[in-house]
């Protein structure tokens, strides 16, 4: 399995066949572990992170479950392909901007992922489609024990899993769920909205704010503490909080609908209109556009499109994919004329692109 | 609209929701967004630790106490609080125990607890002494070889075999023939709390 077999791939987490997945993209949980014989990623000196690196990959790959899992050392990786991974949120930004000696392991089908020596020795993380954070906390339950079964984790009787960051100091947890609320953006709600929740102990934040004339509305929610509480609390809050975000996301779509179905079809027209005939496009376009278009799908104004191939063009159209997809390496604007004929291959002739 | 942060003309407009000031916007160019977003994703709360830690030490201590504060070591990893105090990350497990009334404080100030109730391991590791003294005998160890003293480095290399084989009963951190002049027990129930008396193996 090469990268460029995942490049032309679809994420698990993208299919959107999870619950709620016209609002919800995808559910996330990562647990920060550390070896309790090495000091922490920041203050290991080279050798010790050459140790802790092949340490932690030796027992990864003795795990039978797990013969079909990619093992990447980033040391050694060009930048695109760090990039790549970024992007398909294998792994953190951090993680590919960082040097020294560290790894990720990836589960083809992208279920999971392992990431060694970034904050933390290892960071695993789960994600699942949609509103699902009962299965992404089972997955990476099991995940950890196996792991745990083969590496002495730093735990302290009363602090619990130790970390770099206090912040993660405990269950080392934190939940998180990606949300795309066009509609609460449009009526200018989404403040309201996220304030009313402020008291309970949640973060929240905008990846790209409105005011904006470039936007994706996405936002993501996650739990502020990881001390104190169980995994399954921290769980239940965030799968508290999400539904009634969802609620005033779709009441906030059916005002949109009965009070002004006209304006915004011809919004969610003209940006699918500009996608699959423009003949460059940069990526923050793109995203401004593919997250009407998104919104229109799911109204059901756009019929030809799957909810699936709008997901992963979202991820598709970001510059390391269109480099790995077209093979070679491209200047900012050779991408946005890639990243345009690429756009009406998959949504030009009624998106020809809905099989998966 | 222009870049906050440079010329170029700010692409991303990113909303901060959670401040308790209430929502803030940040306009950004494409590359400085990217810069922004990596430093203070939702996983890292950082930026608001440095903040919490800045004011409650700034409450608590006088300007003495927190230059003693800062000079403060890790006996394991040798990160000082000072360190610790810029980068908001620790050096090793250690440093919850060394610096454990500087932390609590700020650990209820971030959590609203101070104890841990989720997953435990299923097994013990180990104790947490006998983990701390591989960490400090894999850099005496280095020192050794950096200092050509090759047979040093050569009896360092099998105590940590020894210690990382689980032979932990037999050779405890106070009793191993080193330089260091702990006397704390090996093991115990009470975990790395346990270590606290041995806070002056060496510098
Ligand atoms: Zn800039
Ligand atoms: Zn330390």
């Amino acid at each position: 399995m090469k990268l460029e077999e995942l490049a032309s791939k679809c994420g698990e987490w993208l299919r959107g066949s999870g619950p709620e997945p016209d609002i919800v993209i995808s559910s996330r949980i990562r647990l920060a572990r550390n070896l309790a014989e090495f000091p922490f990623v920041r203050r290991a000196n080279a050798d010790e992170r050459s140790q802790i690196s092949k340490k932690v990959r030796g027992k990864i790959e003795s795990i039978k479950e797990w013969d079909h899992l990619l093992y990447l050392e980033l040391q050694n990786m060009d930048e695109i392909d760090r990039q790549f991974l970024v992007e398909r949120q294998l792994m953190s930004r951090e993680m590919a901007d960082s040097e020294g000696d560290r790894g990720v392991a990836i589960d083809t089908e992208e279920r999971f992922s392992v990431m060694v020596n970034e904050e933390d020795h290892l960071r695993i993380q789960v994600m699942c489609s949609g509103l699902d954070l009962n299965t992404a906390w089972e997955t990476i339950n099991t995940i950890d024990d196996l792991l745990e079964s083969r590496l002495n984790y730093a735990f302290h009787d009363n602090l619990g899993y130790l970390t770099a960051c206090p912040t993660n100091v405990g269950t080392g947890m934190r939940v998180s769920v990606m949300l795309h609320l066009p509609a609460l953006v449009i009526t200018r709600e989404i403040e309201k909205v996220f304030r009313s929740l402020q008291k309970i102990n949640v973060a929240v934040r905008g990846l790209y704010g409105e005011g904006s004339q470039y936007m994706g509305d996405f936002y993501q929610v996650s739990n502020q503490i990881t001390l104190g509480r169980t995994e399954q609390d921290l769980v239940a809050t965030v799968n508290e909080v999400v539904p009634r975000i969802i609620e005033y996301e779709r009441k906030a779509r059916n005002f949109l609908i009965n009070e002004s179905e006209q304006d915004l079809h011809d919004d969610v027209s003209r940006a699918y209109g500009i996608l699959c005939t423009a003949k460059k496009i940069s990526s923050e376009e793109t995203l401004h556009y593919l997250s009407k278009v998104r919104m229109g799908v799911n109204l059901g104004l756009i019929r030809s499109i799957a909810i699936e191939t709008i997901n992963k063009l979202f991820v598709h159209t970001q510059p390391a994919h269109l480099q790995k997809l077209r093979g070679q390496q491209l200047s900012v604007a050779d991408r946005n004329i890639e990243r345009a004929s690429y756009l009406q291959g998959h949504l030009g002739h009624g998106g020809q692109a809905n099989s998966p | 609209m222009k870049c906050q942060q440079c010329e170029k003309p700010a692409t991303f407009h990113i909303t901060e929701l959670t401040e308790p000031t209430g929502p803030v916007m940040v306009h950004l160019c494409e590359e400085h967004a990217r810069v922004y977003l990596s430093q203070e994703s939702a996983d890292s709360p950082t930026n608001a630790l440095a903040g919490i830690l800045a004011k409650q030490l700034k409450l608590e201590q006088t300007a003495e106490q927190l230059a003693k504060l800062d000079k403060k070591t890790c006996p394991v990893c040798g990160i000082t609080f000072a360190e610790f105090r810029q980068e908001g990350r620790l050096g090793c497990g250690y440093d919850y125990v060394c610096f454990e009334e500087d932390l609590t404080p700020l650990l209820l100030n971030i959590h609203g607890a101070k104890t841990h109730r989720g997953k435990r391991p299923r097994r013990a590791s180990g104790s947490p002494a006998r983990q701390h003294r591989i960490i400090q005998m894999r850099r005496e160890m280095q020192d050794a070889i950096s200092n050509e003293d090759y047979e040093r480095a050569g009896e360092l290399r099998d105590q940590i075999r020894d210690l990382e084989n689980g032979q932990d009963e037999t050779v405890d951190p106070g009793s191993a023939r080193s330089s260091v002049g702990s006397s704390e027990a090996s093991d115990s129930s009470a975990g790395i709390q346990e270590e606290k008396n041995g806070g002056e193996i060496e510098g």
